[in-house]
């Protein structure tokens, strides 16, 4: 598969802009918080991508915050309680995610539309009362004082260096976070224009004549529920590192939301929809913060208009760049 | 010669509705066999059942005296049994060749891993599909419509996409689902050398469900009758056209006309 100069080089300044770009501003601002800001939104867009996987088989995902706070969940306990790297600890939680995701895809991704939807909405809220009651999960307290990633090197070369002897913690966060979120994009824009891709969208289109040519539609299913959720579990692992700690309500129902949203906004069509749709949408929420009290009402309202008016997403706007699926 | 498909005293029963009750028949292969019958009579529920998209109640479908009843649907696809669609079920927002390229999967030889990786066997399934793709849209005479977008196709053109998305699974036996409704004379024309080409050209096994009875007196090698849920008669198109039940299951018999 041929990439085109133009789409390079987009991909190129995307990159210089994310990794010399943004420090240099930063730098040169002062806005150091920025950081914070940036790294969420980069661990949440790999969350919504998953979300957005999901939606390319035809299901609505509400419940990507269940999977993300297990994967939190896996890897905070790896590293505390079995000292774990957090660096082993990360795939890990992506693959408990991804087990769990498969136990409970093989009863309900037999529903369709909005029966999916509120069986997922409900899981956030499930995980949330599962951690609490839980002796593992140290109940309310939550886990926190999770040491921060350990170095690793490998035959005497250091890999990665160790976060706790960093003087700027920040930095490194968010060349993480990054990098793990273009490993995902690009995962997700190999997946979506390979074979499987096809098949899933075959899938979203019409299962009955995707199994009329012997799709095995609930394999499938299964498979990208459970790539999704691997998302899910990787962004929320992160991100409990990040915070050093992690509570039942470190993902509620309310991110779940969000997590489609993001996607809605972006774009169901682009693969790269999910990131600028999460961008949006937290900077978004953010500048509506001098509203006071009517935050939440100019918020929603403009969400209700995008969506009236532009229900391809955001990305739909930008004739041109249809072609990059 | 053994029979390609056998349907033994296939019932289904929904509820206290029977809507196919103990039907027998066999298709040889090669033949074009089409199972008509008047609205209601069953028709589409046994195609259903040959194509496992719904389970037999009792009785069973073999296929080279395997069962192919009973199982996933996607599992008798593999084995070369493939129904067709009436036109609304289509993959709306693909083109007719994306669509015709999907429909390959089958012929697939590299791994989805292989895909994902962009390995030598996955490329050249790639450029095998696309080739394929484009002779099959030439012999069912797309070609010039090959890159529109499903949704955007008339009526005839959607028929032609069914059975171009059916074939491109490679099937031995092929199932269609109403090939000629809603089409005029000489689409209906078109679509019966075509179904005959396919059959000629393509070696497969055609069955078909179907309403227009003139189509279905020229093209069909034989023909099974159905009248609620019951097999009534079996034969050539001449010696279904002189059934006395068959004309009473279609016309009423002449006692029910006088009222008596």
């Amino acid at each position: 598969m041929g990439f085109s100069g133009k789409q390079l080089m987009g991909v190129g300044i995307f990159l210089f802009v994310i990794f010399i770009g943004v420090p240099l501003i930063i730098a040169a601002t002062g806005r150091w918080d920025f950081y914070y800001t940036l790294t969420s939104v980069a661990l949440l867009a790999i969350a919504s991508a998953g979300v957005w996987l999901t939606f390319y088989i035809g299901r609505i995902n509400i419940g990507q915050g269940a999977f993300a706070l297990i994967g939190a969940y896996v890897s905070a306990i790896l590293v505390v309680k079995a000292g774990w790297s957090f660096w082993i600890s990360l795939p890990a939680a992506g693959l408990f995610a991804a087990l769990v995701a498969i136990l409970i895809g093989l009863p309900i991704l037999r529903l369709r539309g909005v029966y999916f939807a509120m069986i997922t909405l409900v899981l956030t809220q499930v995980a949330t009362l599962t951690a609490l009651a839980l002796p593992i999960t140290n109940g309310a307290k939550g886990i926190s004082s999770i040491p921060l990633p350990s170095g690793v090197s490998i035959f005497g070369i250091p890999l990665i260096p160790d976060f706790s002897s960093m003087e700027n913690t920040k930095l490194a966060f968010y060349i993480t976070a990054c990098i793990l979120m273009i490993v995902t994009y690009a995962a997700l824009y190999r997946l979506v224009n390979s074979r499987l891709g096809h098949l899933c969208r075959s899938m979203q289109q019409n299962e009955e004549l995707a199994s009329s040519i012997g799709v095995n539609i609930s394999y499938i299913r299964i498979v990208i529920f459970a790539i999704s959720s691997f998302f899910g579990g990787i962004g929320g692992a992160m991100f409990g590192s990040i915070a050093q700690s992690v509570y039942p309500s470190s993902f509620q129902v309310a991110d779940s939301v969000n997590f489609m949203l993001n996607c809605f906004l972006g774009g169901l069509g682009y693969v790269f929809g999910p990131m600028l749709g999460t961008l949006v949408l937290y900077f978004g929420w953010d500048l509506l913060f001098e509203f006071g009290k009517y935050q939440m009402l100019i918020y929603s309202t403009i969400l209700i208009l995008l969506i009236r008016f532009l229900p391809n997403g955001l990305l739909s706007l930008s004739i041109g760049k249809g072609d990059k699926k | 010669m053994s029979p390609l498909i056998q349907v033994k005293n296939v019932t289904k029963k929904y509820g206290g509705l029977t809507a196919n009750n103990d039907i027998s028949f066999d298709v040889a292969e090669n033949e074009i066999l089409s199972v008509i019958g008047p609205n209601g009579a069953g028709k589409s529920t046994l195609f259903k059942m040959i194509s496992s998209f719904v389970p037999t109640t009792s009785g069973e479908v073999l296929y080279r005296g395997e069962r192919i009843s009973n199982l996933k649907p996607h599992i008798v696809a593999r084995k070369g049994v493939v129904r067709t669609f009436q036109e609304t079920t289509i993959f709306k927002s693909m083109t007719v060749r994306e669509s015709v390229v999907v429909a390959q999967h089958l012929r697939a030889k590299a791994s989805l891993a292989g895909y994902f990786w962009g390995s030598k066997a996955a490329k050249e399934d790639v450029d095998a599909f696309g080739k394929y793709a484009d002779e099959l849209l030439e012999f069912l005479g797309m070609s010039p419509i090959s890159n529109e977008q499903a949704s955007n196709l008339p009526q005839g053109s959607l028929r032609a996409l069914g059975i171009a998305i059916g074939l491109a699974t490679d099937p031995k036996v092929l199932l269609l689902d109403e090939p000629f409704a809603g089409m005029n004379h000489d689409e209906t024309m078109q679509m019966v050398d075509l179904v005959r080409s396919v059959r000629d050209e393509r070696g497969v096994t055609v069955m078909l469900v179907e309403h227009d009875m003139p189509a279905v007196m020229n093209i069909s090698d034989r023909i099974v009758v159905l009248n609620f849920g019951e097999k009534i008669a079996e034969g050539t198109p001449s010696e279904i056209q002189n059934n006395e039940k068959v004309i009473e299951a279609y016309l009423g018999s002449v006692d029910d006309e006088i009222g008596m």
